[in-house]
């Protein structure tokens, strides 16, 4: 299970195409991007990748969606995973439809499910950067 | 678009024997690969004008290495399927008139180097960071490749109700053709009772599932029809060929269908061929689940019945649709990116060079190639290669 506080696994790179997001994400709100002609994106980008239009906008995502498919990882040999194993990698399929990579976390890997209801949680890797996660709902 | 077909053969093919090679560098493979295929075909160095590789050394230290000097040079590395993008893109500069003779080649050594080819996950390439996008959001999760053809196994099974035991069908099969090889790796027989009790790497994908690491490589030789004329070999034909890039589309996309729905209808439509009309096929075999997505979406059968499909024998030798006679990389060799051995397996198989023994498929005259790269689960290339026999 991940241990909060003893974040020892990739951390992201912030840059000023991402900054927003990883700012809300500190303050625990996951943000996602939205183009009035092609709807919703993941992830972020500094402009619209349907249409190339620089007009998007970050909006506050619900934060639920579902499990649209997962794997119980056993075996994963970089420092930080390989003493988590088993883990739950997942993607979630947002509300809003846009589906992202992820853990489930907070349960016993052999409960997860497709389908299964989930909801965001953040875990904070470092003093800036809190990492969204999901849990069951 | 212009007729390609026929415009370029294969005339050249070497599949290096070595599957551990600890006194050998890359290059070197690389190397001896490219003097077997020009041997095979009769030809000399100074008959190529063209390289194409992908993988081992950077494109300059290569040519550099080789101390060539080729007018055309693609070094697309797009995984597992660069090398039938570069067999398209060689039979196209070659019915431009911008060359006459490429050779294609490959040479890794992951199991000399102790890579962890499939479970080595974010550091396997010694990354530090993740990359601003997309890796910070993905690598920050504990993506490993098996993991990602995993994930697309459970959805598969969640969606079609494919099991474990027709997966492993696929991994039993290209056993039980490794056998016949005598230069694969792993030649015992498996069961599918023996899959299903190696250990699970990532759920729902055991052991047994992923291809085997091996050190090897090969080259084959492209040549135009004048050339393939007064070469040694029976020419190996490009009929048809098409190239895709599948990937997440913003979030958006149904990560179930990959990328072969977009190479295998143009690819057959350009060779005017059909399905019935193939002898065999050439299917990356990354994993088990990679074999069963890749027959589905190049419309072997439809989409959700490929776990029936390979089961029953139908794709071993002697079966509807024998697919990699020579192991496949469950079995025989996968040094990290194998759509090479299927272009030289395929031309090994048009010629006959396998006649009079169990691996010859009979009377072959129409084979199907399709690459595989990177992984399904996030972002993948696909190529699809129609060969026909002279």
């Amino acid at each position: 299970m991940v241990n909060q506080g003893q974040w020892n696994k990739p951390l992201p790179t912030v840059t000023g195409e991402t900054l927003k997001f990883w700012n809300a994400a500190r303050k625990g709100y996951l943000l996602i991007q939205h183009c009035k002609s092609c709807g919703y994106q993941w992830y972020p980008r500094g402009f619209c990748s349907g249409c190339w239009s620089k007009d998007i906008q970050y909006v506050e995502a619900k934060g639920t969606g579902k499990v649209w498919t997962y794997t119980i990882t056993y075996q994963n040999r970089t420092p930080g995973f390989n003493e988590e194993v088993p883990y739950v990698l997942a993607l979630v399929e947002l509300d809003e439809g846009v589906k992202l990579f992820t853990n489930i976390i907070n349960c016993d890997p052999k409960i997860v499910t497709i389908g299964m209801d989930v909801k965001v949680t953040f875990i904070q890797a470092t003093n800036q950067i809190h990492i969204p996660m999901f849990e069951p709902l | 678009m212009t007729d390609l077909r026929k415009s370029a053969a294969i005339v050249g093919a070497y599949e290096h024997p070595v599957r551990y090679a600890p006194d050998k560098s890359e290059a070197l493979i690389m190397a001896e690969s490219i003097i077997g295929a020009l041997a095979d075909a009769g030809l000399e160095k100074n008959d190529v004008d063209a390289i194409f590789s992908a993988g081992g050394l950077s494109g300059y230290n290569l040519v550099d290495y080789l101390n060539m000097q080729p007018k055309y040079a693609d070094f697309t590395s797009v995984g597992g399927a660069s090398f039938e993008f570069h067999l398209s893109h060689a039979v196209t500069a070659i019915a431009a008139g911008r060359i006459n003779c490429a050779v294609i080649v490959y040479a890794s050594t992951p199991r000399v180097t102790g890579t962890l080819v499939g479970t080595g996950g974010f550091a396997r390439n010694g990354a530090t960071a993740a990359d601003s996008v997309p890796g910070s959001f993905e690598d920050l999760y504990g993506k490993t490749t098996v993991g990602l053809y995993a994930m697309i196994a459970r959805r598969h099974m969640y969606l079609y109700g494919t099991t474990s035991e027709q997966l492993a069908e696929v991994a039993v099969t290209m056993r039980k053709h490794a056998g016949l090889n005598p230069n694969a790796l792993f030649r015992d027989p498996l069961t599918v009772e023996d899959v299903l009790a190696s250990r699970v790497i990532s759920d729902p994908l055991h052991l047994n599932d992923c291809c085997i690491i091996s050190d090897g490589g090969g080259a084959v030789v492209v040549a135009s029809p004048e050339i393939a004329r007064n070469c040694k070999t029976k020419p190996a034909w490009v009929l048809g060929m098409a190239e895709a890039i599948a990937h997440q589309g913003a979030g958006k996309r149904d990560l179930i269908n990959i990328a072969a729905a977009q190479t295998g209808p143009p690819a057959m439509g350009m060779a005017g061929v059909t399905h019935k009309d193939l002898d065999m096929a050439m299917i990356y075999d990354s994993f088990t689940i990679t074999v069963v997505e890749t027959l589905e979406d190049l419309g072997f059968c439809k989409k959700g019945e490929g776990g029936d499909f390979v089961s029953g024998g139908r794709i071993g030798l002697g079966g509807e649709l024998p697919l990699n006679p020579d192991g496949g990389g469950l079995s025989s060799n996968h040094p990290g990116m194998r759509g090479m051995f299927l272009l030289i397996e395929a031309t090994r198989q048009l010629r006959g060079d396998f006649t009079g023994t169990p691996r010859q498929v009979a009377n072959c005259n129409l084979v199907l190639a399709h690459g595989t790269g990177g992984a399904l689960g996030d972002r993948h290339s696909g190529g699809t290669i129609i060969l026909g026999g002279d």
